[in-house]
């Protein structure tokens, strides 16, 4: 932890994309958690992605709860719109926030504890509706902020610091993504921004309810022998169905790959997903073939990591509800108040 | 790449950029944290043990330690090394007490060092408290050679060097000034065990092929030897339009001498372009900043003169043209000559040695260009017990390579004598000690921030000119000290990994403000460079390689412009990165031969 302001000094050499921004403009205030959290890295693929991605910061707004993940979004975009909701609440705020200004990129940020826990209602929900959101929870199966008790996501049979064995069962944040009608649904690691960032980028280009589990180990209280979630344990037993890489309508495609080994996934806004099959048997357009796959890899004991599943052609909660093209704030007395004769029929139409 | 070998001295010591150019290996970073703590005492006896003269190079060191400052390369200008180092030396207590002692006895030997220079004076210094009996011949009545008599005193004041020259005087030196020594064989007949040869680069360049050279000489003057008529007082004023001939640091030296004594129309005119001359850049703002200008691209034909009195001198206009090889030349411009009026001439177009009273059968060998054959490590010459050293050993360089020279040629002496092997030379003494005082806590000031060079106060240059021993500079005062010693970013600091400690957590990665460290996959150095978080372009600076990690991957840190604000360090979960301060001391003569208990 560190209590000094990291200094302002850049590399003389370093690189700006198409606004002129190098990847220091995204950064925030410096992190207070732990030394070597997984936490952090993930808000340095967040920051490289949002770089890369050439995102203006005020376009987006970053919404998280209680935990040491909700308190990650103070230390990356600093100049994006931000709210620290309640315990487990996001989700409903994000929904409410999206609705009224359907214009803004939504990144909401949540822990395994905030959305495994007591959030999980909330989690549900927002996955059933389609919020058009990138959807992360650090997973870190623990309570770090309280000390390291068991979560929601520990795996049974995994041991505490301490020893004990956890006796109850996980939850599967993707599975439950997948089957409440997630369009983009993906696993990743915090120690694997090779593999993360592009997934962050193809989850913010995605126009739909994109979920990243994110494994993230607890260094101060979940990184020991006996952890399913320590860097260790989760490089071990890392099963990677593909890597992928995301190509904006401006970046041609440089790398070759041979037939069969990849695959093209195009986004709504013209932009490329580059997939790289590991596993080439894996299906990423079928529901069902990402369950399976989840479930054998686990019987297998090993940790499914990659996109595991896509819908190319989502349906958004402001489609369900036919909602206004436009943001709620820009919009004038004249749409607000149509006049009589556009009463008078809406009241016929409910006699 | 092989993992990087932080055993070897060498590695550390070309991180700290500063300590590695100077070439008495200086710990700077050490003094300036002494400074901003107000230690002056402390600060000047770090100085004087390495560099001998604090108080005379804090005001006319050239300064290789300020090009190489980190500071230049992640803002525009580097620490004011040089400058700081005045500060210890103006406001050090009295140190007399921590000086070394006179020899209880002596240990038989005798060592003759011929010049009384910053080189000999160095000799003498290190081997007097060793029990040497040491005798320094010099043809000036006192002691200090060129950085008395060609220094203009408003630059440095007497006061420094008779203290400077006092602390080692005081060792029991004999001082024979005003000797003037014609014949090295004599010297070598009188039995000494060893001679130390420092006698610079005493003669000035003349242009005496020039028409009217001869006609005009009352008036024409060479300016080493005027600046030593003017320190021993026998020069007290010259006519109101001089011209000085020449862009090296002798030069300025000249005009601004000239302003002082009586001159009102004072041009420095050079051959070559401006940003080609040799002064140093400070040198030639400074001459500027009294209201002489530098005239470039003209070089003189013939001095002109009237009644047996010079009257001016006539320039031929030229540029530069370069050849496919880079070399330069000067091609007439193809413009008239031009004629410059004057009452006086100052030559400062060169040093050159002269070594007219060195007999050529003492077994001394000497090279085509007529310099002695001397070995650049022992700084011995072709017969063994006759060393050399400061300008008189390689031609014309500065004071500090002197002190260097000194310090090597000691060691030497101080071997031979004894009758070890001179080639045989003592490693430094290097320790690396982690600096962790608590979770986020470090003995130095991490806390790096965008500051710019702070300017030296200088007197009103109206004050300044009218007397020519009034120093210019007045020097940092504490405050300002304290706000430039602050830039100094604490590079002798070192960022070491332990491989075996790192879970490869990325943190370190992502906090780094100047992205010099990447985990990838090793390869060779040119591939490396370009698969780094930032370009590794400076090829200068070495790339820090782990050996290979957990995960196949290795670790590997850009030097370049690594603040050493210690954040990986902070950020490392497992004490994987540390701050280690690394202390890099030469050895001199006194603990050459014995071991370090």
């Amino acid at each position: 932890m560190s209590f000094l302001p990291k200094p302002k000094f850049r590399h003389p050499a370093i690189e700006t994309n198409d606004l002129g921004f190098s990847h220091r403009d995204y950064e925030g205030a410096i992190s207070t958690l732990c030394a070597g959290c997984g936490h952090d890295s993930i808000s340095a693929a967040i920051i490289k992605a949002v770089y890369e991605l050439s995102l203006p910061p005020h376009r987006i707004a970053k919404l998280s709860g209680i935990g040491c993940s909700s308190k990650t979004p103070t230390y990356f975009l600093g100049a994006s719109h931000g709210f620290n909701s309640v315990h487990g609440r996001m989700p409903s705020v994000l929904t409410g926030a999206n609705l009224a200004n359907r214009d803004l990129i939504y990144l909401g940020v949540s822990g395994d504890g905030d959305s495994a826990s007591i959030g999980i209602g909330q989690f549900a929900h927002s996955m059933r509706r389609g919020v058009n959101m990138v959807y992360i929870v650090e997973n870190n199966g623990v309570y770090g902020l309280t000390k390291g008790q068991f979560s929601a996501t520990s795996d049974k049979g995994s041991k505490n610091k301490r020893g004990v064995v956890n006796t109850d069962s996980p939850i599967d944040m993707v599975s439950m993504a997948i089957e409440l009608g997630a369009t983009f649904v993906a696993r990743s690691f915090s120690g694997d921004k090779g593999q993360l960032v592009p997934l962050i980028k193809a989850a913010i280009e995605h126009k739909g309810a994109a979920f990243i589990d994110c494994i993230s180990p607890c260094v101060a209280f979940n990184n020991h022998e006996g952890s399913t979630k320590s860097f260790d344990y989760v490089r071990a037993h890392n099963a990677a169905l593909n890597a992928l890489d995301f190509i904006t309508p401006r970046a041609p495609i440089t790398a070759e790959y041979g037939e069969g080994e990849s695959e093209i996934v195009k986004l709504h806004d013209g932009s490329q997903i580059m997939l790289r099959k590991i596993d080439a048997s894996h299906n990423v357009h079928d529901r069902g073939a990402a369950m399976a796959a989840i479930h054998k890899h686990k019987a297998a004991g090993e940790i499914v990591t990659g996109l595991l599943y896509i819908d190319e052609e989502p349906v958004d909660l402001h489609a369900h509800l036919g909602t206004v093209d436009a943001p709620l704030n820009t919009l004038n007395a004249p749409e607000l108040s149509p006049g009589q004769a556009i009463l008078d029929r809406l009241n016929a139409a409910l006699r | 790449m092989t993992p990087t070998e932080i055993a070897d001295p060498n590695y550390f010591h070309k991180v700290v950029d500063c300590q590695w150019a100077c070439p008495a290996h200086t710990p700077v970073p050490e003094y300036i944290r002494l400074i901003a703590a107000g230690r002056y005492s402390d600060a000047y006896m770090i100085n004087w043990k390495s560099n001998v003269f604090p108080g005379i190079l804090g005001r006319t060191c050239d300064r290789p330690c300020e090009p190489a400052c980190r500071r230049g390369r992640i803002e525009e200008q580097p620490v004011a090394i040089c400058r700081l180092k005045r500060v210890a030396a103006d406001y050090k207590d009295d140190v007399t007490a921590r000086m070394p002692q006179r020899a209880a006895k002596s240990n038989g030997k005798r060592i003759a060092c011929i010049g009384a220079g910053p080189a000999s004076m160095t000799v003498a210094r290190d081997l007097a408290p060793l029990g040497y009996e040491i005798t320094i011949f010099d043809r000036d009545p006192l002691s200090g050679g060129m950085m008395r008599s060609q220094i203009p005193k408003f630059r440095l004041p007497e006061s420094v060097i008779d203290e400077e020259m006092g602390y080692i005087l005081n060792l029991g030196i004999d001082f024979r000034g005003g000797t003037n020594i014609d014949s090295l064989k004599k010297i070598l007949g009188e039995g000494y065990d060893a001679v130390f040869v420092g006698t610079g680069a005493p003669r000035g360049r003349d242009l005496d092929d020039l028409p009217g050279r001869k006609e005009g000489a009352a008036n024409i003057h060479l300016g080493i030897d005027w600046l030593s008529s003017i320190a021993f007082g026998h020069i007290d004023k010259i006519g109101e339009r001089v011209i000085v001939l020449g862009g090296g640091n002798t030069a300025m030296d000249c005009c601004r001498s000239a302003r002082r004594l009586g001159g009102k129309d004072v041009k420095v005119i050079v051959r070559s372009g401006f940003e080609e001359m040799k002064a140093s850049p400070w040198e030639k703002e400074d001459a500027m900043h009294e209201g002489i200008p530098i005239m470039n691209f003209l070089v003189p034909k013939e001095f002109t003169h009237k009644n047996g009195k010079l009257t001016g001198v006539v320039f031929e206009k030229v540029a530069a043209q370069y050849d496919d090889k880079g070399r330069r030349r000067l091609v007439n411009a193809g413009e008239p000559d031009i004629h410059i009026e004057c009452d006086d001439v100052l030559m400062a177009v060169g040093q050159e040695n002269s070594f007219p009273w060195i007999e050529r059968d003492l077994g001394i060998d000497f090279d085509k260009w007529d310099m002695p054959v001397v070995d650049h490590t022992t700084m011995q010459s072709t017969r063994a017990g006759v060393f050399f050293g400061g300008d008189a050993a390689f031609g014309p360089k500065n004071i500090i390579w002197a002190v260097a020279h000194g310090h090597e040629a000691a060691v030497s002496i101080h071997k031979y004598c004894i009758g070890e092997d001179v080639k045989d030379r003592p490693p430094p003494h290097t320790t690396l000690v982690s600096q962790k005082m608590g979770i986020h806590e470090w003995s130095y000031d991490n806390k790096i921030e965008i500051d710019k060079r702070f300017k030296v106060p200088m007197k009103d240059a109206e004050i300044a000119l009218k007397d020519i021993k009034v120093e210019v500079e007045l020097g940092f005062d504490p405050n300002l000290a304290f706000k430039e010693a602050q830039r100094c970013l604490n590079c002798d600091v070192q960022t070491v990994f332990a491989d075996n400690l790192c879970i490869e957590c990325d943190a370190c990665v992502d906090i780094c403000p100047v992205d010099c460290i990447t985990f990838t996959e090793n390869g060779d150095e040119d591939d490396l460079r370009t698969r780094l978080s930032a370009p590794a372009s400076n090829k200068t600076q070495d790339l820090y390689v782990s050996g290979t990690l957990k995960t196949g991957r290795i670790m590997a840190k850009d030097e370049d412009v690594c603040l050493h604000c210690g954040f990986c360090a902070e950020r490392c979960p497992t004490g994987a990165w540390d701050m280690q301060r690394f202390t890099l001391e030469m050895t001199h003569a006194e603990g050459a031969c014995q071991s370090r208990a």
